[in-house]
């Protein structure tokens, strides 16, 4: 067997041979769970996708705790996001007894929840944001270009422009961000 | 703009660690010193971290596709290859969807049908529902306003202090059979120390156990007319909290209690002790002694107000130190029952339940 321990480690640092092994490791299992369950094979790689997302997002953040085995968390994450989806559309199964064993998810997919509230309120603040400034900051906080490289792409004078530039939208973005995030914060919990 | 620009310019540098190190030593005492550039710091570190969250779940996320496609090409996972059994069973299962479609296909003839049926008996009077919500509405504003005279009368007659009472800080339980949190130098050299509740009910309360250099003290409530109060609605977090998580504070810096929020602004306190943090929240001296909250309803730690260098930055006891404080305590046996209590029963509630469940928890605190 594969030293979960490095795979976890492997994950977090998104080496792909890990992001691989634990996919090809666990897919089958819970694409079974899906379609036995009501759903379709695209359903399954949703969830299942998305239940990794939960696993990376937990190991990113430096706290999962090894006191179960991955098979089990991941199972036990697909299983609770399936059956609220069932629920959302107002379609109910019981999944029953399986081989698999099942943890408790609840505080990790709480914070999933609070984790995806995040990522729409910056997805949408980015889109509301417009051209250049979206593809500007894009591609030096996500694809982490240097400024050089972006002055030129960007048809800049020189770096200290573009820096300008970026600094301009970025206020623009926070803006609009903050706008969102503290109205997002205040209305948790209804 | 181009001020703002320097500004944020810099900021973002002391984030990212590019500064040399007697930059950032200058950088760290303005921060200490000027609340608003303390708090573009926290607010710039949380707008950071969410961009880098957005950032990694989108190319985690695009990765996760391409696994996808691989392992389906090499036909190292079943992806929409089933075969024999898997696709009977897949198929049985479409089927009976199909059916529950119908189902409600069936479902939504009757409820057409119920709507018909409403739709031709005879309606009730408009006019006259709104006309009877609105005279209900009439009483239950009489009624709120004779219930906040009530109230004010109420506050009047118990809340007056007794003469000998300086005015003090607050505290807060930290186990429903009477003992509290407080700051140590709000009793200091006191010999009568009274708590008052939220309800305006006033306890004698005595002094368990003083740590004098983290200004916290342990009170315990001797008095008759109190009665334990069971499970409280907070925890008390043993680990640490993260910079720029929100916060609020309960306390009394006037008669009656008032809520103010804020962040977490350092992980360490005054001179850099790692005991206490620092805040960036409103508190003024009637705070001391109060807890403060995160978003989950959960104590991270105690106000002490017994430094402050700025307006609107204040600093913390952090939990953790609650809890070897009561290690300490129970070395007396006769604190032996005293038990802190771990979950939040309030967490995922909004701020407003959780404030409404917390408040009669929290206590003014006077000695003479």
């Amino acid at each position: 067997m594969i030293d979960e321990k490095e795979l976890l480690t492997g994950l977090a640092a998104s080496d792909k041979k890990a992001v691989e092994t634990i996919y090809q490791e666990n897919f089958n299992m819970v694409q079974a769970l899906i379609i036995n369950n009501n759903g379709s094979a695209d359903d399954a790689k949703d969830i299942f996708q998305e239940a990794m997302v939960v696993l990376y997002e937990k190991v990113r953040s430096g706290s999962f705790e090894l006191n179960c085995q991955i098979r089990t968390f991941v199972y036990s994450v697909s299983r609770r996001l399936w059956l609220k989806r069932l629920q959302q559309q107002n379609r109910y199964s019981d999944p029953g007894d399986s081989m698999e064993s099942v943890v408790a998810v609840e505080e990790d997919l709480e914070a999933h929840e609070q984790r995806n509230a995040e990522f729409d309120m910056m997805e949408k603040a980015i889109n509301n944001l417009g051209e250049p400034c979206k593809s500007l900051l894009e591609a030096y906080y996500l694809q982490k270009q240097n400024m050089q490289v972006i002055a030129s792409r960007f048809g800049y004078t020189n770096a200290d422009n573009a820096k300008n530039q970026k600094y301009k939208c970025l206020v623009r973005l926070k803006k609009i961000f903050f706008t969102h995030y503290k109205n997002g914060n205040s209305d948790r919990g209804h | 703009m181009i001020e703002d620009i320097k500004i944020l310019d810099t900021v973002e540098r002391y984030i990212r660690g590019e500064m040399k190190p007697d930059e950032r030593l200058q950088f760290e005492n303005l921060r200490k010193t000027n609340a608003e550039i303390d708090l573009l710091v926290v607010e710039h570190t949380l707008f950071l971290q969410q961009l880098n969250h957005f950032g990694e779940r989108k190319s985690f996320r695009s990765a996760l596709n391409d696994v996808h496609t691989d392992l389906t090409e090499q036909g190292k996972i079943d992806s929409m290859k089933l075969k024999g059994k898997a696709k009977v069973v897949y198929l049985w299962k479409r089927y009976r969807r199909v059916a529950a479609i119908a189902a409600v296909f069936a479902g939504a003839t009757t409820l057409t049908i119920t709507a018909l049926v409403n739709a031709v008996s005879p309606k009730a009077d408009n006019a006259k529902i709104t006309e009877l919500s609105r005279d209900i509405q009439d009483i239950k504003r009489v009624q709120d306003n004779q219930g906040k005279e009530v109230n004010n009368l109420r506050k009047k007659i118990t809340t007056v202090p007794a003469p000998a009472f300086k005015a003090g800080g607050s505290g807060f339980l930290i186990d429903g059979k009477g003992y509290l949190v407080t700051n140590a130098h709000i009793i200091r050299n006191s010999k009568n120390i009274v708590v008052i509740n939220n309800k305006g009910e006033q306890f004698k309360a005595v002094l368990a156990k003083v740590f004098t250099d983290k200004d916290i003290a342990i009170l315990k409530i001797d008095d008759e007319a109190y009665k334990s109060v069971g499970s409280l609605p907070y925890g008390i977090r043993k680990s640490s909290t993260d910079v720029a998580e929100p916060i609020y504070t309960l306390g009394y810096p006037r008669n009656e209690i008032v809520y103010s929020e804020g962040y977490l602004s350092a992980k360490t306190g005054f001179n850099g002790d790692t005991l206490s943090c620092q805040l960036g929240i409103a508190a003024n001296r009637g705070n001391s002694g109060g807890p403060v909250f995160n978003q989950d309803g959960e104590v991270v730690g105690v106000i002490s107000t017994k430094e402050m260098e700025a307006e609107g930055v204040a600093f913390a006891i952090q939990s953790k130190f609650i809890y070897a404080a009561i290690d300490e305590l129970k070395k007396d046996t006769s604190y032996q029952s005293l038990k802190l209590p771990a979950k939040s029963s309030v967490r995922g509630m909004n701020k407003k339940d959780q404030v409404k469940k917390i408040q009669d928890y929290v206590f003014m605190v006077k000695g003479d």
